[in-house]
Formats: structure tokens, C-alpha cells, sequence
């Protein structure tokens, strides 16, 4: 499965639209994580613990999204975004979309995921 | 009681703010330099469009993202710049920096497949936590994404 975001996959052919596949995700961060950020919050700087968090987050919606171009069939998903929203009560949702496409059978460029 | 404690503490916290954070924004911007410097080589462009497809080995999205926040020292400057507004210069460097650093570990991410260029970069940022009590803090996330490529 090829992932990309831009508009086509270089090197091959769109033959197929299939349509738009998402994925998402809501996490919230539980208490320690939190603890261990406010006290980092003192002296501002990266907090690792919520870069993480999301990491794998983003890594869980664009699975998802995978798993659903997959169903479809698709060679590839084209032109993915990403959108981080915070929603109530310190959780943040992750969202990943794109387009899943079938491609042409030419074998000289070898997708890189799984 | 409590918003006395709070403000106590708050003015307790900004010369910490001040110094630690400030050696820490100093000691990320060297490293950041040296990094960016180490990985100058790539092609790093915001087009759609991947020019000389045929020659094409390899695409895959890379991804780079950072949490920060402001220490006390910098939201209570932003606090103070709020009321005369302008520029918010302890803010901007904040963010410039934390930018840099999702985009690097965009890069590092492309260079761990081999891959020379990355087009069609984007930029993401959301907030993601309002802090209670604290004018002016800031708790945000930047992404940066794109596709990396690598040619035959």
C-alpha cells in the first residue's frame, strides 16, 4: 500500500478512484502523563510524554484509514491530510483522510508500507 | 486565598521560567542547527506535483510532530504584550523552534528510507489544551508532514 500526500504517486498511474477513507482517533491523556507535563510545564519546552501520545495516536488513525482503503481494494491512498482537534476535557482527536486509488501494473516503484 | 497562592506561586515560577527555560531554548537552538545542517542535502519543497516521476524508486509519507508549552517567564510576557499589543516575540521564537523540530523529524524520517526529496510539505498546528488560571500559556502541537522520495 502506497500512503502519499501528494496528488498522485509518482511514477505510476491512477487507473481508479475509489473515494475518500478516513481514519480516527480520540485519546486522552491520563494522569500520570499529565502530572509529569505540568511539572514540565514549569520551565516550558517540548512535552515528550504528549508527543507520544499523539505519535501513536496519528499512527492509529492512519491504520485505520489503511485498513479502509484496503477493504476497498486499493493500491494506494492519495493526497492525505491530517487535522488535530481538541475536543472537551483535555482529549484530542486525530483524524487522517485521503483518497484510495488503484494504480497501474508497473512493478519498478516498490511501495514502502506494509 | 487560592488566587493568591496561585499568583505566589506564578511570580515564584518566572525567573525559573527565565533562566531554565531559557538555557533550554538555547541549548534546542544549537542543536537544531547542527541538525539542519547535518541533513541540507534533502530537497524540501511544498509542490503538489513530483517532477520526473519515471525515475521514481520509491514514495512514502514521513511525518514529524511536537507538543510544547510556554514556561512561566514566556506567558507572562505574552500576558504583559497582550495588553499593548505587537509583536510577540518569546511566543514567535517558541513556535518557530518547535516547527524546526517537527520538520526535522520529518527529514530524519526520510532519510531512514533513503530518500533524497520530500515534496508537498505541510504544516499542521492545533491547540491542544487551554490551561486554567494561566494568561497567556499555551500548550500546542505542530506537524509536518510530506512524501518522501527516492530515485533510481
Amino acid at each position: 500500500m502506497f500512503v502519499v500526500n501528494t496528488e498522485m504517486v509518482p511514477g505510476r498511474q491512477i487507473t481508479e478512484m475509489l473515494g475518500l477513507v478516513q481514519g480516527n482517533t480520540i485519546r486522552a491523556k491520563h494522569v500520570g502523563r499529565d502530572i509529569a507535563a505540568s511539572l514540565k510545564n514549569l520551565v516550558g519546552g517540548e512535552l515528550k510524554g504528549y508527543t507520544e501520545l499523539l505519535t501513536e495516536a496519528r499512527r492509529e488513525a492512519l491504520d485505520r484509514m489503511i485498513a479502509q482503503a484496503e477493504q476497498l481494494g486499493a493500491d494506494a491512498v492519495v493526497n492525505v491530510r491530517f487535522t488535530t482537534s481538541s475536543v472537551a476535557g483535555g482529549a484530542a482527536e486525530l483524524y487522517a483522510y485521503g483518497t484510495a486509488v488503484r494504480l497501474d501494473h508497473d512493478t519498478t516503484t516498490e511501495p514502502t508500507h506494509g | 486565598m487560592d488566587s493568591l497562592i496561585a499568583l505566589i506561586w506564578q511570580i515564584l515560577m518566572i525567573p525559573v521560567g527565565f533562566f531554565v527555560g531559557g538555557a533550554q531554548e538555547r541549548r534546542h537552538l544549537r542543536s537544531l542547527d547542527q541538525r539542519e545542517g547535518a541533513l541540507s542535502y534533502l530537497t524540501v519543497n511544498n509542490l503538489k506535483r513530483v517532477t520526473d516521476p519515471n525515475s521514481v524508486r520509491q514514495s512514502a509519507m514521513v511525518v514529524g510532530q511536537v507538543v510544547i508549552a510556554t514556561d512561566y517567564y514566556k506567558s507572562f510576557v505574552t500576558s504583559l504584550r497582550n495588553l499593548v499589543g505587537g509583536e510577540m516575540k518569546s511566543a514567535q521564537s517558541l513556535l518557530l523552534r518547535a516547527r524546526r523540530e517537527a520538520r526535522l523529524r520529518m527529514l530524519e524520517e526520510a532519510i531512514k528510507i533513503g530518500a533524497q526529496e520530500v515534496w508537498n510539505v505541510r504544516f499542521g498546528f492545533s491547540n491542544i489544551a487551554q490551561m486554567r488560571g494561566r494568561q497567556g500559556a499555551m500548550q500546542v502541537e505542530l506537524l509536518a508532514y510530506g512524501t518522501a522520495v527516492v530515485r533510481q
